[in-house]
């Protein structure tokens, strides 16, 4: 069974919800990001989401693809990742996803990119420009040994929910509103989403993200999902801060505290 | 060269071959495969083939003439030369063909705002256009660089009505202008449709743009057998995303006719200034496609270059990547200096400018040329008119 499911159970059996948290590779310091994960872990987060850069990050809002640029000026690339992840190894062993766009990852070959993910300790990936559908034809069975986590969004369907839930291991990711990562628009969540989040995806766990910056924004979430997973906000603040991101820091602690108690 | 016998792509999930497809964020999927049946459902409706027609002769200008070069064909000495003249066709480029037949789709299904990207701005052109005909919100992306480098067609689009937003992201060119369209896309998914100006992107686009720009090879076949009594012998049309060029060789890809396609050397292939995607790119997934990509060893795509805005794109349609690998078409490229050269020797021999993009395919004809006998056909796609290049062509003769 899946390690991450069992991690995000075991939280969901203490009564809390799960915290996610993304950063981008080698972001804002590559010297002491390893340092700035460690720190994010022990802040609360439950999941680290580390983001490989790309030029063309198309489901990314501004704040990441600022991140993205700013890594890739930075030198990072995938292999660089996987010796970030080698070394937060040493002392978590807490999930860590990669999250990555296709073209690099096919740039550095499918089968070798799984095959170091899985020898690095990752133990899953996201790939949000590669849907299911064409799951099968890019991934082929390269990554068995790893979680390979699917998105949802408002617009999919019931039965394509269904059946993504099937194809999808670890946990789902619920994307919040139709839109790119960040704060884009003051849509609120439809209820009626979130309702069937809840009584669709049954064989995952689910995680709600895009948007989510605030534990005001996670309580409205939260009766529906097992965690919440956030990006922009922790990025944005890290844009503002130098080492030691006290204040970065301080919104993994506040947001993790609102994800106490409350099943 | 090889030829295909019932030649029928792309597949049912949009590939061709290993390539197309549809590599975009879940929000995108339940749209575009609702954009695929509508489609599908319209391709055969007579109301809809109907209207198209109607706009496509009483609005743009259609059929567009099938011109003998005389003079080029004298200059040459070989086979016997015709330009296909799309810079007829209203607003000066192939590109309103597209636009017309999308704007008729997202009519159908009840978009109320139309979103696109250009590059030279001839396809933002041809969408401000067609909104303007069909009184639909209009919003086109262009990068800033281009914004200023091609100025006069920025005013025409606001002259239009559509509102013109400025690129700042990444390289300020019209990959990030198509990056801005789709994330706009992304968030605006229930009232907007995205007119993709090429055969690029995730199915159905790189099917649904072909389709409409097929126009081009089926009026050719008909002009070209009534005047000749047969085909050609070869066809050559630029390739940038690859619209133009697709649109004179689909219905010709059973025939036995030799199909060329000619890509942007931009300072000379030895060099990074340039977008010769198939010569020098390799597999690779951009803008919801699998296909050939300009990229570096770790995959991030960088700055690509050619005099020719609407060139200057580092991807190109899934489909053409097929026709490569399968050696059905025949792909190259000319420099910069080239096709300046090859837009001076039209304008005086011939008397027609032609867009910096087509002159790319004229351009080509000095090296295939000597080769040919005298009863040789070649047919040249000239995509457009080159008044929104005489910015660039004012060094040639001032
Ligand atoms: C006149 C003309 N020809 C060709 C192109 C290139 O596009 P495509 O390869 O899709 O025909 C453009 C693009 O702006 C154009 O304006």
């Amino acid at each position: 069974m899946s390690m991450i499911k069992n991690q995000i159970q075991a939280i969901n059996d203490k009564g809390d919800k799960a915290l996610s948290v993304f950063l981008t590779s080698g972001f804002p310091n590559k010297i002491n990001f390893t340092e700035l994960a460690l720190n994010v872990f022990n802040a609360g987060a439950d999941i680290l989401e580390i983001g490989i850069p790309f030029s063309d990050p198309i489901a990314d809002g501004a704040v990441i693809q600022k991140s993205s640029q700013l890594a890739l000026k930075n030198g990072i690339n995938i292999s660089a990742t996987f010796e970030y992840v080698k070394e937060i190894r040493k002392s978590s062993a807490k999930p860590i996803l990669l999250m990555g766009y296709a073209n690099p990852v096919l740039a550095y070959g499918i089968e070798r990119f799984a095959e170091d993910s899985y020898n690095s300790g990752v133990n899953g990936l996201i790939i949000p420009d590669v849907p299911v559908d064409e799951q099968k034809v890019f991934c082929k069975n390269y990554f068995n040994k790893l979680d390979i986590i699917s998105l949802i969004a408002p617009t999919t369907p019931v039965n394509r929910i269904k059946m993504i839930d099937e194809e999808s291991s670890g946990f789902v990711y619920c994307v919040s509103v139709n839109g790119i990562t960040g704060k884009n628009s003051d849509k609120e969540i439809n209820e009626s989403y979130l309702r069937t989040i809840k009584n669709t995806i049954t064989k995952n766990k689910t995680l709600i993200g895009f948007g989510i910056s605030s534990p005001e924004d996670a309580k409205k979430v939260l009766p529906y999902c097992d965690g919440i997973i956030v990006g922009s906000a922790i990025i944005k603040s890290l844009l503002k801060e130098k080492s030691p991101y006290r204040e970065t820091l301080n919104l993994v602690r506040e947001l993790k505290d609102s994800l106490i108690n409350c099943n | 060269m090889n030829q295909l016998k019932n030649y029928n792509l792309p597949d049912s999930k949009g590939h061709f071959g290993k390539y197309g497809g549809k590599f975009v964020p879940e929000t995108l999927i339940t749209p575009l495969n609702e954009l695929e049946e509508y489609y599908k459902k319209l391709k055969t409706d007579i109301a809809f083939l109907s209207e198209l027609e109607k706009l496509n002769t009483e609005y743009s200008g259609r059929p567009t003439p099938l011109t003998l070069a005389s003079n080029l064909t004298e200059h040459y000495k070989g086979g016997k030369i015709y330009l296909k003249r799309e810079d007829l066709c209203h607003t000066g480029a192939h590109k309103i063909n597209n636009a017309i037949g999308q704007i008729l789709v997202a009519k159908r299904m009840g978009k109320k705002r139309i979103i696109a990207e250009t590059g030279a701005g001839q396809h933002g052109v041809a969408v401000a256009t067609v909104c303007a005909k069909f009184n639909l919100q209009c919003s086109i992306f262009m990068g800033e660089e281009d914004t200023k480098r091609q100025e006069p067609n920025v005013l025409r689009m606001k002259m239009l009505g559509a509102e013109v937003i400025e690129v700042t992201s990444g390289t300020k060119t019209l990959k990030d202008a198509a990056n801005e369209a789709i994330r706009d896309w992304v968030g605006n998914i229930e009232n907007t449709h995205y007119i993709i100006g090429s055969v690029v992107g995730p199915h159905p686009y790189p099917m649904m743009v072909r389709d409409f720009q097929s126009i081009i090879g089926k009026e050719t076949k008909e002009q070209i057998n009534k005047m000749e009594g047969r085909n050609p012998d070869k066809i050559i049309a630029c390739v940038g995303g690859g619209s133009n060029a697709i649109g004179i060789f689909y219905p010709f890809i059973e025939d036995d006719v030799e199909l060329i396609g000619v890509e942007a050397a931009g300072k000379g292939l030895e060099f990074k200034e340039n977008c010769a995607t198939l010569t020098l790119g390799k597999d690779g997934i951009f803008h919801g496609m699998r296909s050939y990509l300009l990229q570096n060893e770790f995959g991030q795509v960088e700055e690509v270059y050619s005099i020719s805005a609407g060139l200057d794109y580092p991807g190109i349609g899934p489909e053409h990547s097929y026709l490569k690998d399968e050696k059905i078409v025949s792909y190259f490229s000319v420099t910069d200096e080239e096709a300046l050269e090859a837009a001076k020797m039209l304008s005086k021999t011939e008397g027609i400018i032609p867009a910096l993009e087509s002159a790319h395919a004229i351009a080509y004809l000095k090296y295939i040329m000597p080769a040919t006998k005298r009863d040789e056909i070649i047919i040249i796609n000239l995509s457009g008119r080159g008044d929104k290049d005489m910015e660039t062509y004012k060094n040639l003769f001032e």
